[in-house]
């Protein structure tokens, strides 16, 4: 099995990196030429490169270009991975933090580098590592490891739900069983803002950064310890939360019900940090008491118009 | 009593991408329901926002810090919204500001 999965991850990034007929070009011109995707005009990539040099042009000509040219109809999946990677990087930055510190309560925690950085590698999430350390230092059992890992990282099952409804129609399966290794907070927060559908390939790219970044910031961590200035370590750690506000806050920009959602967020969450009795709760349970408690009262209060969706 | 750490960080491996692989899996159809169409529709808004604050103000070494960071970072992707900038643009402001503290 584990053959097999190897197997379809080299077919994928080969994949992602040459071309994919298949794919709905279509609805990608159709999207860079209205703005590109993620309003950002910068995106780089053959296609944007040769779409912008023909915006005054209709779709469907563009398209017809396109047909005759096959450098440019290579690029689908190939622009979805190298955009995914620039937008890793600033998540790569972030996690080297955050992993730094990891690495560090591993050592402490009796665990060798080489453990640390695969435990990093395995694993891809911060809240349930540091998880795993306090358990594996403690001599939990394997039962015990399940249950907290699982209760840790809980979040990720609404995640991947909501992920499941985002990706391109009739892409092949083993593609969600490889996407399901890149579900973290961040690599999730950029997946599901990209406008219309997900291409796998987005989320790999973004991996692709993202996850050496933890890993090695692991390692560095566990091996050399404090070296970074406190002040450059608190700055970066600053990294992944404005990530978050770069998803939500355009959002709110464009729908004043999201900017409702995200005030009553914040406020509710605010609240269960300081209310004795409520704030004792572990950061976990919070977010996934806090998403189902909100999104639910949400979905009842302004349930949402396929519109809307697709703008998301 | 301490365990084999690799078998641990198996365990832990295999419950973490279980956790993951299931929805993703499993939830393979369209899902025609609104109610749970609507609610997977705020999920991420309500569980980053939830994730984001308060915790950014501890995020750093100064609350004060923090706040800097928080609203530089909301001002960024109020008018520019690309991720990079926003990230790279708060980490800034929140060494500058550490350094003036």
């Amino acid at each position: 099995m584990i053959k097999t999965f190897v197997l379809c991850q080299g077919a994928t990034f080969f994949d992602c990196l040459r071309s994919d007929n298949r794919s709905n070009m279509h609805v990608n011109l159709h999207k860079r030429g209205s703005g590109g995707i993620m309003n950002d005009s910068e995106n780089s990539g053959i296609i944007s490169k040769k779409a912008s040099e023909k915006t005054s042009e209709t779709i469907s000509e563009a398209t017809s270009k396109k047909e005759k040219q096959p450098i440019a109809v290579q690029s689908n999946n190939r622009s979805w991975f190298f955009k995914g990677m620039k937008d890793g990087f600033p998540i790569a930055m972030g996690y080297f933090a955050v992993a730094f510190t990891l690495g560090i309560a591993s050592k402490k925690a009796g665990l060798s580098s080489i453990q640390a950085s695969l435990m990093s590698a395995m694993m891809l999430a911060s809240a349930g590592q540091f998880a795993g350390i306090e358990m594996i230092a403690g001599g939990a059992g394997y039962l015990e490891m399940a249950m907290t890992t699982m209760i840790v990282n809980l979040r990720y099952l609404l995640m991947s739900s909501a992920l499941s409804q985002k990706i391109e129609r009739g892409k092949p399966f083993y593609h969600r069983l490889l996407m399901a290794y890149a579900v973290t907070d961040e690599l999730f927060g950029i997946s599901i803002s990209v406008e219309g559908r997900l291409n796998p390939c987005y989320l790999y790219g973004a991996a692709s950064i993202a996850a050496p970044g933890w890993v090695l910031g692991t390692f560095l961590g566990a091996v050399i310890g404090m070296i970074l200035p406190v002040r450059v370590m608190n700055a970066l750690n600053v990294a992944l939360y404005g990530m978050f506000l770069a998803v939500v806050i355009p959002a709110s920009k464009k729908s004043k019900i999201v900017a409702g959602v995200v005030i009553a967020s914040m406020v509710t969450s605010a609240l269960f940090s300081v209310v004795p009795g409520l704030r004792e709760i572990s950061s976990g349970f919070q977010m996934i008491i806090l998403t189902i408690l909100l999104a639910g009262i949400s979905a009842i209060l302004f349930p949402v118009k396929e519109e809307d969706e697709h703008e998301a | 009593m301490k365990h084999n750490i690799y078998l641990s960080l198996l365990v832990m491996f295999a419950t973490i991408y279980a956790v993951r692989a299931l929805p993703l899996t499993l939830l393979r159809r369209e899902i025609k329901n609104k109610f749970i169409r609507s609610f997977l529709y705020y999920v991420p808004y309500v569980s980053l926002s939830v994730m984001t604050f308060p915790a950014i103000l501890r995020a750093t070494g100064d609350v004060r810090s923090g706040l800097a960071g928080l609203i530089s970072a909301v001002i960024l992707a109020w008018v520019d919204g690309n991720l990079f900038r926003v990230s790279i643009g708060a980490c800034l402001v929140v060494y500058l500001v550490e350094m003036i503290l």
